[in-house]
Parts: C-alpha cells; sequence; structure tokens
C-alpha cells in the first residue's frame, strides 16, 4: 500500500531491527525514505512533513513533530507513552508532539518482540523502549548537524532543548532545521540519554487523546462515514461449522431502508441505508441452518473431554529436581482440580468492519491489532495484490485481545465483494458476544507434597487445554508446548525443589479460541495462588507469611508481595462476612504484581469488592499514570470476570447474548483501589495484562476467608450459588 | 419529522420507530454518540432531551420530535458539561474512550441537577453506563472535582 511520492523525502536508508518470529534473531532490512506514509487523516498529514528520518518521527517546517505509532491504541495509552519515548531523546515537549496511526507495513513497523506488526502480549513499552528512544535520538542529533553546519561550528557545542538548538546565544528551532536536517546522512549509532537526565520518561504525562475522547470527535471504526457508504448487519451461523440451509428474506425486502440481501455459504447480511433498517431486515430473515458436528454440543461434553485429557500425562514445559528436596520426610500429598470458562471480550465497541471493494482495489477501515494480517486477508479474499489494498486503522473500542483476529473483518470483506459501494458492517451486541473468539475454558490438574514443617518440596502442575499459538502462530508452538498456555506457570518464582509443569494441548471445536486480556497468564495464575492458598491452608500458616519464607531467590517478587501487605493492613481482624486474600503473579511480562482484596459476601452470595491494594514493580516506567491506570483497568476487567464471567454453551449455541446475562461491573460496585509503584531501574515491563490475571486468585481467596468455601470453578458468584 | 439537536433543526424523512440512535450516526452523521448495546443496558448512546440524559438507542426520533436534544458535540456549551469535561481533563479519565461520550452525559446531567453529589447519587446516576475499561474511580472522582469538591489526595505512592 505504499506509494512513492514524487515530491518525496530525500533518498535516505534507514535500517530497522526485525526479531524473526519466535524472537531472539535480529536481521536489518533497508529501506528507501522516500516512502510515503499513508493511512490515517493525522498520518497523511504528516506524510509531506519535511524531515523524516526514520519510520516513527516527522517534523514539519512549523515545529511540529508528529510520532507514527505502530502500535494501536486501544485504551492503554501507547498514543501517550509512545511518543513520550521519541519526545525524551528529540527534547521536545509532549504538548509539540501529535501522534499518528502507523499504516500496516511488516517491514517498518514490527513488533521486534513478536516479529510482525502486533499490538498485544502487554509488549509495546518491552519491544519499543530502546527503538523509539534511538529514533528521536537520531532526528535530534540530525537537527543539531544541520545548526551546527548553519553556524559552521562543532555538533559537540551546540545544545537541543525544548524544540530548538542553541549555540553561544543562537538559536535555531527544529522547524527551521527540518529541510537541512532531511538533507544530512542518518547517523547509524547514536548516544541515547543517561536515565538520570530523563525530563519526560518516568514523569506523570496527561495522554495525548484526552481531549478527543471527551468531547466526541474520537474516531473509531464505527463512525467512518463516506460518500455513499451503506450499513449492513449480519448473523452468521450460530454454530461453528454450520452452515446456511434456506433464507426466506420477503418480510426484510419490504422494510424501508433495506437495499440488499447478502446470502453466503454460512452467514446471512442485511444492507441498508442505516443499521435500523439493517437490524430490523436482519429480524424479519427466517434463516434455517444445518448446525454441523457441533450442533450437540453442550459445555458439560468440552467439561468431560477436557477432564478425559487431564488423565493423561502431558508434554514437560518445566521441570526441576534440587538435591535439597530428597531431605523431605513424612511428605503428605495434597491435591486440586481448577476450572476455568469460556470467556467473552464484550468491548465497548461492538466489532465493526467497512470495506470497499473495487475492479482495480480495496479499501478496508477498521480497528485492529494486527493490520499487516488485515491487509493479507484483503488481498488474499479479493485476489488483488497487497499494495492495492489500502487499510485505515482507528483508534478501538476496547481491545483485550479481540482484535487480535481477523475474523469479523473477513467476513465483512465477504460481504463487500457483494455490494457495490462501500460498506459498513456492524454486529449487533448478541451477534458480536455470540459469535466472539473466546479466552478457551482450562482444566488444571494440581498435586504437592509438604514436608512436616508444611513447605511444598514437591509441585505437579498439569495444564489442559489449547493451542492458540498453534493456530495463531504455528512456528510459536515448538516441541508440544504453547508458551502462552504455560505462561505464568513455569516462571514459578517460589523456591520449590520438585517441580514438574506439564502441557496437554486438548481442543473443543465448538467454539473459536483466541486471546483474552491476561491471556495464559490469567488462567494460571487463578489456578496456582489459589492453590498456594490451599497449601497455607493446610500448613495452618498465613497466606502472606507462607509464600514469603518461599521468596528467597525473588526479592522483587518479595518486595511487591511486601508493599501489598503491609499497605493493606495485612492480618488486621475483619468483621464477620468479610474477607481478605492475596496473590502474586510474575510470568513473561515480566512485571511483579502482587493484590490484597478485601471482600464482603452477604447472605445473598452477591460478592462485593470493597477494596484493592495492588503493588507492582514493573521495571522502568514510561508514564506513571498510565501504569497505575492500567492495573485499575486490569483489575476491574479481571472482577467481572472472576465474580460472573462465564460463556457456556448448549447445542453449539452461546447461550449469552449481552450485559443483562453477561454482567460486568458497574460504578455502584466499583471498588476503592490502591495502587503502589514499586519503582525499580530495571528494564520495562509489560503492563496491559498483569492486573486482569492477578486477579482471580486474590479474589476467590478472599472469599475463601469471608465463607470457608474454596473456588475451584469460576466464576466465583456461580460457585457460591452452587455450593 | 423535525429535530432539534444542538441549537439547530434537522429535517429527517426517517421511520417513525426509528431510534434516535441511528438517526444521529447514520442518518445526521453524529457519530459522537456511542451504539453499545441497542436494549438500554450500557449508556453509551446517552444524550440528552430537555436536559434529561436518557437512552437513545430505545428512543423512537419520533417521540423527540420538536424537543430539545443535546449530544456530546454541544454538551461542552452548558455551565454543567464544561466543568465535566474539564474534570475529564484534569484527571485524564478515558481510557479507550468509547464509553466516554455516555459517561460524559450522563455526569454532565447530574450535575446540572445536583450541584454536590454524594458517593450514592454519583451510583444511581452512573449505574447504568458501563466501562469494560473500568475508569469508575476516576469518573467518581472526576464528577466530585467538577463539583468544586476538594480535591482527595490518591492514596498509594
Amino acid at each position: 500500500m505504499s506509494k512513492i511520492s514524487p515530491d518525496g523525502f530525500s533518498r535516505r536508508d534507514f535500517v530497522v531491527a526485525m526479531a524473526a518470529a519466535g524472537g531472539g534473531l535480529l536481521i536489518g532490512c533497508r529501506v528507501d525514505g522516500r516512502r510515503r506514509i499513508p493511512g490515517t487523516t493525522q498520518a497523511a498529514a504528516a506524510d509531506s512533513a519535511a524531515f523524516a528520518p526514520n519510520a516513527w518521527v516527522r517534523v514539519g517546517t512549523d515545529g511540529r513533530v508528529t510520532v507514527v505509532v505502530s502500535q494501536v491504541e486501544m485504551g492503554q495509552g501507547v498514543y501517550t507513552s509512545m511518543p513520550m519515548l521519541v519526545a525524551e531523546e528529540l527534547d521536545v515537549g509532549l504538548d509539540q508532539v501529535q501522534a499518528a496511526h502507523a499504516p500496516p507495513d511488516d517491514k517498518l513497523y514490527a513488533n521486534p518482540l513478536i516479529g510482525f506488526q502486533v499490538t498485544g502480549a502487554s509488549s509495546s513499552v518491552r519491544a519499543l523502549y530502546q527503538p523509539l528512544r534511538k529514533a528521536g535520538a537520531t532526528a535530534r542529533a540530525m537537527l543539531i548537524a544541520a545548526a551546527a553546519q548553519r553556524w559552521n561550528v562543532d555538533p559537540a557545542s551546540c545544545k537541543a532543548e525544548n524544540g530548538t538548538v542553541t549555540h553561544a546565544g543562537k538559536k535555531l528551532s527544529y522547524g527551521e532545521l527540518a529541510d537541512a536536517a532531511a538533507k544530512l546522512p542518518v547517523p547509524t549509532e547514536v548516544k541515547l540519554k543517561d536515565p538520570k537526565d530523563f525530563i519526560l520518561i518516568g514523569t506523570p504525562a496527561k495522554r495525548l487523546d484526552t481531549p478527543e475522547k471527551v468531547n466526541g470527535t474520537a474516531k473509531y471504526s464505527i463512525d467512518v462515514r463516506l460518500p455513499g457508504l451503506k450499513i449492513a448487519t449480519l448473523a452468521a451461523s450460530p454454530v461453528v461449522g454450520g452452515k446456511v440451509v434456506s433464507v426466506d428474506d420477503s418480510k426484510a425486502k419490504a422494510i424501508p431502508g433495506v437495499r440488499q440481501i447478502v446470502k453466503l455459504d454460512d452467514l446471512v447480511a442485511v444492507v441498508g441505508d442505516h443499521m435500523w433498517a439493517a437490524k430490523q431486515g436482519l429480524a424479519a430473515l427466517v434463516i434455517r441452518w444445518d448446525d454441523g458436528p457441533n450442533g450437540k454440543v453442550s459445555t458439560d461434553d468440552v467439561v468431560k473431554g477436557l477432564d478425559a485429557a487431564s488423565r493423561k500425562p502431558g508434554v514437560v514445559a518445566r521441570k526441576q529436581t534440587l538435591p535439597y528436596g530428597a531431605r523431605a520426610t513424612g511428605a503428605r500429598k495434597i491435591e486440586a482440580v481448577y476450572q476455568a470458562p469460556f470467556l467473552a471480550h464484550a468491548t465497548m465497541e461492538p466489532v465493526n468492519c467497512t470495506v470497499h471493494v473495487r475492479k482495480d482495489g480495496c479499501e478496508v477501515w477498521t480497528r485492529s491489532q494486527v493490520l499487516s494480517r488485515v491487509q493479507a486477508t484483503a488481498a488474499k479474499l479479493t485476489g488483488l495484490p497487497p499494495e492495492k489494498v489500502v487499510v485505515h486503522n482507528h483508534l478501538l473500542g476496547g481491545g483485550f485481545g479481540r482484535s487480535l483476529e481477523v475474523d469479523y473483518e473477513t467476513k465483512a470483506i465477504r460481504i463487500a465483494k457483494e455490494v457495490e459501494g462501500p460498506v459498513k458492517v456492524v454486529y449487533t451486541r448478541e451477534e458480536d458476544m455470540q459469535h466472539d473468539v473466546y479466552r478457551p475454558y482450562y482444566y488444571d490438574r494440581f498435586s504437592a507434597q509438604v514436608n512436616a514443617s508444611g513447605k511444598p518440596v514437591a509441585w505437579n502442575h498439569r495444564i489442559v487445554g489449547p493451542s492458540i499459538l498453534a493456530r495463531w502462530a504455528p512456528p510459536a508452538f515448538k516441541d508440544g508446548i504453547d508458551g502462552d498456555a504455560v505462561d505464568g506457570a513455569v516462571q514459578l518464582v517460589y523456591d520449590i525443589p520438585t517441580m514438574q509443569i506439564e502441557y496437554v494441548r486438548h481442543e473443543e471445536p465448538v467454539l473459536n479460541v483466541g486471546f483474552w486480556r491476561g491471556v495464559g497468564v490469567t488462567h494460571n495464575n487463578f489456578v496456582i495462588e489459589s492453590f498456594m492458598d490451599e497449601l497455607a491452608l493446610a500448613a495452618k500458616q498465613d497466606p502472606v507469611a507462607y509464600r514469603l519464607a518461599l521468596l528467597d531467590k525473588s526479592p522483587r517478587a518479595k518486595a511487591v508481595l511486601e508493599t501489598a501487605a503491609k499497605a493493606a493492613g495485612w492480618g488486621e481482624k475483619l468483621p464477620a462476612g468479610q474477607g481478605r486474600g492475596v496473590s502474586l503473579m510474575y510470568s513473561g511480562w515480566d512485571t511483579y504484581l502482587a493484590q490484597v482484596f478485601d471482600v464482603e459476601v452477604p447472605k445473598s452470595g452477591d460478592v462485593r469488592v470493597r477494596r484493592v491494594v495492588s503493588a507492582v514493580d514493573c521495571g522502568t516506567v514510561v508514564n506513571p499514570d498510565t501504569v497505575k491506570a492500567q492495573i485499575e483497568s486490569g483489575l476491574v476487567y479481571g472482577i467481572s470476570a472472576a465474580l460472573w464471567g462465564e460463556i457456556t454453551v448448549k447445542n453449539g449455541r452461546v447461550e449469552q447474548s449481552s450485559f443483562p446475562n453477561y454482567r460486568v461491573l458497574r460504578m455502584n460496585e466499583m471498588p476503592e483501589i490502591q495502587v503502589h509503584l514499586v519503582r525499580s531501574s530495571e528494564a520495562p515491563g509489560g503492563i496491559g495484562e498483569p492486573g486482569t490475571a492477578g486477579t482471580a486468585a486474590a479474589l476467590a481467596n478472599a472469599v475463601f476467608a469471608a465463607t470457608g468455601k474454596r473456588i475451584r470453578r469460576l466464576p466465583i458468584g456461580k460457585a457460591l450459588a452452587s455450593s | 419529522m423535525e429535530l432539534m439537536i444542538n441549537g439547530e433543526e434537522h429535517e429527517v424523512d426517517v421511520p417513525s420507530d426509528m431510534p434516535l440512535l441511528w438517526v444521529l450516526r447514520d442518518v445526521i452523521g453524529l457519530t459522537g454518540t456511542k451504539f453499545g448495546c441497542g436494549i438500554a443496558a450500557c449508556g453509551a448512546c446517552t444524550v440528552h432531551l430537555e436536559g434529561q440524559p436518557i437512552r437513545s438507542c430505545i428512543t423512537p426520533a419520533s417521540a423527540t420530535a420538536g424537543k430539545r436534544i443535546t449530544t456530546i458535540e454541544a454538551i461542552g456549551a452548558s455551565a454543567a458539561g464544561k466543568k465535566i469535561q474539564d474534570a475529564w481533563l484534569a484527571l485524564d479519565v478515558p481510557q479507550c474512550g468509547y464509553c466516554q461520550s455516555g459517561q460524559v452525559m450522563s455526569a454532565s446531567a447530574l450535575l446540572a441537577q445536583n450541584a454536590s453529589p454524594s458517593d450514592g447519587d454519583i451510583d444511581t446516576a452512573m449505574a447504568g453506563n458501563i466501562c469494560r475499561c473500568g475508569t469508575y474511580a476516576r469518573i467518581r472522582a472526576a464528577i466530585k472535582q467538577a463539583a468544586g469538591a476538594p480535591a482527595v489526595a490518591a492514596k498509594g505512592a
């Protein structure tokens, strides 16, 4: 989709470091600096910038700096944190910077940790902390060189500050230097700031995207307006693998504003002048489905399949036998089985995608965490070469992993192929909830041996579930192990001498499954930290003290646990009906999080979370305010899921349809939240997902403290009701 | 029918049962008002009708004809709306932002009717607006700030 601009930038080469899939191997590729950066309005506006030293930085002659952000903004604050990284090294204030959506381009914008253009896995700051700082520092060095050349002085005697270069009382703005800087060679080596000199990184910054999100001007893909645009909504087979047998559309066609009925083998869409016509038309259709092989499957069948799979040994993902384990005498065995249900994402913005298929090209307006996959998908479905597919990304009205899939773009493109002119395909809330790519159902089997003093000396954790990675990124599924399914389990921080973590891959094709905020860790942390509480109880020890005694080899984990426990007043006596629970989380995100939940469980069993105290060490922090916001956000998402979240299946059909039967936390149920940052200078860790991952166990442990009921199958509300 | 939206008259030719939400978004092009559920369960579509918050996804446009409709695009022109938006900016309330038009509209209506809402008042007025990013704590703090309540020091380091 790149175009060569006739009046483009002066030619320069830029080396982009990309990691191959799976990480580790660094390769370089040369990119022609003439490439224009098309895409959204903002990025297009930046196209004409005078100075574009690399994929991310644009400086106009007005001094305005645009950062083309390869990571998509779905609430996690990357349209602020990514520009902060550039601005820090470029020596400009954030008020001089704007963020722009990047177009799909794996060569320019691959996520260095994942290998292609992906926003996910809580990776943005981890992946781009160095590359974006380097991009800013490179631009700064060139602007300084341009000024030094103009004044005929040594660049080392010039100083960059607040968007200007100064030397002995002389001053030039970046805008005045942009044209000259563009003519200079791009340095390959630049010096990055010493962290002690940081002005922006580590200091709370205002989000750049707040103004537009407060006055209604923020543009999401659902807001796309185009000349001649039609609106469609759809009914896909209610059962995965089902097909359309027949459609009676006589009543639908009679509805004012309905223009077309699109019948495909597995879905029917109604195209109208507006969403109301499309919705009315859809409701008036009589569709007969052939449910296919999943038509009789229900949740109980899924559980039976997982249970049977859990009785066989799995592939060993981590094994250790340390000599001091042999000292265990008088050990006794403790066993438990844990279950975590299917979950929907329920983003506030129902998924949607606008597509215009023409003979000679295709344009897609969407909300995606995997832009280059959208482009490739559109090319494949239309038969057009990828460069004839233009993809416009937008702010996402919630991501949570939903938009790591291209299922809704795929359906929208298939529908658009049948429609003359542009068509916006909008899912109803019900269609969105019943055709999600769900968090898988997981089934875990534990056994541990504790010695006479109650310490665990052996730990066996068998994880049973599907492999998302085997489908989503096949090379990442290695040696029978799905690194996501075992994330947070194989990094167990507790010092237990004998340990075996196994993974049993078991697919249940009744629902499509994929990544959900907190991914494998959300499920693993729930089971591990609940089981740790069971062990502490069996040892008749305090849950915090029990954990601390096993953390001598992990000082950062110990520090967050101590911080959270102290701030929460751990050990205080609570009134009857209330309980306090704890969890500790560490995983591949390289972030340490401890959470203490206070709950109240009335006779009705409707659990109320009163307070959450979090302590987090996510290494170097870019925007502390965003870190706090992400913990708050993650745990609210986690509370909804832990208390009430469950997608169930009957006769192949998802039984939940909208917020009334897929309950989520509301204002009147919001707990007090404290977030304590345990500052460190370690490398940045991920922050978008830990809050969610660390929630279910602390909450379930608090419910146990309040009620004496151990929750081994989520959601908690249902477990209490049936106990 | 004739709709009076943000002080401007709009003549629209739409089915009488068509919800105001789709008239605003798909016919007139005021896309700041959001679709979330279509059954008044999430609050994303909140607008004001004669100053009262309503869920535009279940309100037939015909029922609003001739009445004063205010959307997110114009709420800043009201005293309460301006205060709410300023507080939202000051506390960086939004994350993904999708629900925030509805949140701002519900909060503006609350503040216009109740100059110093209590926590209970805020719960009642805001419980119908879902935020999946979980910005509720900041929404509560921002409403209090807009009401001129002394800022409560944030807990935590």
